[in-house]
């Protein structure tokens, strides 16, 4: 790994609670113009484009088919797509890049949760045979993460009305969800897109007066099985990070996937960010969180505060499944 | 900075059938993940990450089944990517997992694609809701009968070359142990009379719906040297989409293909493909679909296509052997479709094609489309290391 990778542009969109009156590519189409706008690129210039969705949001299979309509395929391009957040798919155009193939990526990510009931539908995520037909909402399943970690005393309810009033907690917003988690510890469910052109040494610093160098990136999976993990720890996030050298030197800003406050908590732990880390100046997925999208905002916002002069040295992580199962975390630095 | 070179060094696949009834998601995954960790003589411990692929997650009802496949598949505390680029994801899945040895960013990976489709009706399961499709189109065959028709209008072909593909690929099959459809009173006269399903897509040119799965663990130069067995090296890969729909679309020879195809060559630096190229594992799911591809592959001029396969060129012990493993058309678990055309491309040149081997294979071309014949992934594996 011996190519230097920056994250040149992010653009996003308006995410709404409900988009019924637009299209997927009526979603996207304007994000991807503006991040190809911010660097002055066209499509046919782009050498490798790949993008995360789920079809089990959108409600129909294939549902990325139609998204590349946002892209203009034509002439036909180089691209792939991740059923994933789009992170793992900056993750795969990364490693392109890597290998010398491509000088030039884009990444974007989408979802469209107001079709239907997002907590019903994440139950489908979860195994098969023994979970799913139980229909465990991925609200109590946080909530069951939340206890753990009041049980283990590394938080308690005031603790995380402290988390929730940092990004402007609603008022009113403190009946329970599900025990012990109020509606200010959950997040929005939003419609919404993202999208972040990738470029390689001297193509970046052309494209880009100052580049978010990407200087490590690594994901990691945990045991589906929630019986087997210790919901209050994230070891996954902890062993992404030390493989993508965040504990090398210390970070400025940190962007945090954290949907629920309670996961803030597990995840400041886990990546061992002190009081002086600005930790989503964003706003994080508490305050925006289109689903699919939201893991590849945090290294598009973190990727943003380096290209204003905001940060040094910046941490990005991303999550997936339920009670952060999966993580990535990618170090971006200015210089 | 140089690419490293990429080997495939052990290779497993289930027996294919149309319900495994016997096995849960992960038990089917983890039969072909151990085949191929056992053909490569490693471990679990060996694998350095995860790559799976598969079709729509509503073929099994499972969202993004890779995460409760997290621990069927050893990836527990490694990284696991999910692929999904429609028909193509099994090809479009070991080019990823191969990348991840090519940028030196892993040394082995293990790489997978699976359906299995008993557990819903692939057909309905493909046949988009109104408003997002015309309610005329049933499944797959719907959508590339029209297409089918086109090129017989285009090229002049006769009728009769659909059946003598899909005789041939059924014969082929009988050859294959993990071949899905096997039977062995085939006679071509049992294909040209079987039901017309999509005109002019007869039943027995069409392919099934299977359950299973296939699985390779690639590696880097020094894992190819520890390897038990002669590795394929992969010479060249390469995806292209392009738009499901627009004026212009040439569905016949989409131009996807063609770059795709074009792209792959000239990393591997094969001037002509139809006579370098010794074995070719290509995505047919109606058996109309093998001179089509042919031509948008580069083996036959436009319009000619037909005539190779009328010729008998890509028979078993034809001059350009195409599908010695029955190929779509004897078993299509759709997600892992890519993936075994790859699998059996690579087996070719390693020798180990069983009594599907095409004699002294080495060079051969995996190839995998989806989508509306928008989405390729092909990979050229050989016997030799790319830069010896």
């Amino acid at each position: 790994m011996t190519r230097d990778v920056a994250i040149v542009a992010f653009g996003q969109s308006e995410h709404r609670r409900d988009s019924s009156e637009f299209s997927e590519v009526e979603m996207l189409m304007p994000v991807l113009h503006a991040v190809l706008g911010q660097v002055g690129l066209t499509t046919d210039q782009i050498d490798f484009t790949c993008s995360g969705s789920s079809d089990y949001l959108a409600g129909r299979a294939f549902s990325f088919t139609m998204a590349l309509d946002g892209v203009g395929a034509w002439p036909p391009i180089a691209e792939s797509h991740v059923e994933m957040d789009g992170a793992w798919a900056l993750y795969e155009a990364w490693v392109k890049i890597l290998t010398g193939e491509a000088e030039t990526a884009l990444v974007y990510a989408y979802g469209k949760s107001s079709p239907g009931e997002l907590r019903d539908v994440l139950t489908r995520q979860l195994d098969p045979y023994y979970v799913a037909p139980l229909w465990p909402d991925s609200v109590s399943l946080a909530a069951l993460q939340a206890q753990s970690l009041i049980d283990a005393g590394l938080t308690d309810e005031r603790r995380l009305a402290a988390i929730a009033a940092r990004y402007g907690a609603r008022t009113g917003a403190d009946d329970y969800v599900v025990r012990p988690l109020r509606r200010r510890d959950c997040p929005p469910i939003h419609d919404g897109a993202a999208a972040v052109v990738l470029a390689a040494g001297d193509t970046a610093r052309r494209l880009c007066p100052r580049p978010a160098w990407i200087r490590g990136m690594d994901h990691r999976i945990e045991a589906h099985s929630l019986g087997v993990r210790d919901l209050s720890d994230s070891p996954s996030t902890r062993q992404a990070a030390e493989r993508a050298g965040a504990f090398d030197a210390p970070v400025d800003t940190a962007e945090l996937h954290a949907p629920f406050s309670s996961q803030e908590v597990v995840l400041r732990r886990a990546l061992r960010l002190g009081d002086s880390v600005a930790v989503n100046p964003s706003g994080g997925a508490l305050v925006a969180n289109p689903v699919m999208a939201a893991g590849l905002i945090r290294l598009g916002e973190a990727a943003a505060r380096i290209h204003r002069g905001q940060s040094q040295r910046a941490l990005a992580h991303a999550t997936s499944g339920p009670c952060l199962q999966q993580n990535l975390v990618a170090v971006l630095e200015a210089s | 900075m140089s690419r490293e070179p990429v080997a495939v060094v052990g290779i497993g696949q289930t027996k294919h059938v149309a319900a495994r009834h016997d096995v849960s998601i992960a038990g089917l995954v983890r039969e072909a993940a151990q085949a191929a960790l056992a053909d490569a003589e490693l471990g679990w411990a060996d694998v350095d990450a995860v790559v799976i692929g598969k079709a729509p997650d509503f073929f099994e009802g499972v969202m993004m089944p890779e995460l409760y496949l997290a621990d069927a598949l050893g990836a527990v505390g490694k990284p696991m990517l999910r692929v999904h680029t429609a028909g193509s994801v099994g090809g479009s899945t070991a080019l990823v997992a191969a990348n991840l040895i090519a940028a030196r960013v892993h040394r082995t990976v293990l790489t997978l694609a699976f359906e299995k489709q008993s557990e819903s009706n692939a057909m309905w399961g493909l046949s988009l809701p109104i408003p997002f499709q015309q309610p005329l189109l049933a499944g797959a065959g719907g959508f590339f009968a029209p297409h089918v028709r086109a090129y017989i209008r285009r090229s002049g072909a006769p009728d009769t070359v659909g059946s003598l593909v899909a005789y041939k690929d059924r014969r082929n099959a009988l050859r294959n142990p993990y071949a899905h459809v096997r039977d062995p009173e085939i006679t071509l006269e049992k294909v040209r009379s079987s039901p017309m399903l999509w005109d002019p897509i007869r039943y027995l040119e069409t392919c099934p719906s299977s359950d299973g799965a296939c699985a390779l663990v690639l590696s880097d130069t020094a894992g190819a040297r520890r390897a038990p067995r002669p590795p394929a090296w992969v010479r060249g890969g390469a995806m292209r989409s392009e738009p499901t729909m627009f004026a212009g679309k040439d569905y016949v020879s989409p131009r996807a293909g063609q770059d795709c195809a074009a792209d792959v060559y000239r990393q591997a630096g094969i001037a002509e493909p139809r006579r370098e190229i010794d074995v070719v594992e290509m995505y047919v799911p109606f058996s109309w679909y093998e001179p089509m591809w042919l031509e948008n592959l580069g083996f036959a001029a436009e319009g000619e296509g037909w005539k190779l396969t009328e010729s008998g060129v890509t028979e078993l012990d034809g001059d350009l052997p195409v599908n010695p493993s029955g190929g779509v058309l004897s078993t299509n678990p759709i997600g892992a479709s890519g993936m075994i055309r790859f699998a059996e491309a690579a087996l070719q040149v390693r020798g180990q094609a069983g009594e599907r081997q095409v004699d002294g294979a080495r060079l051969a071309l995996g190839h995998a489309y989806g989508g509306g014949s928008q989405f390729f992934s092909m990979w050229l594996v050989g016997s030799e290391r790319p830069d010896a």
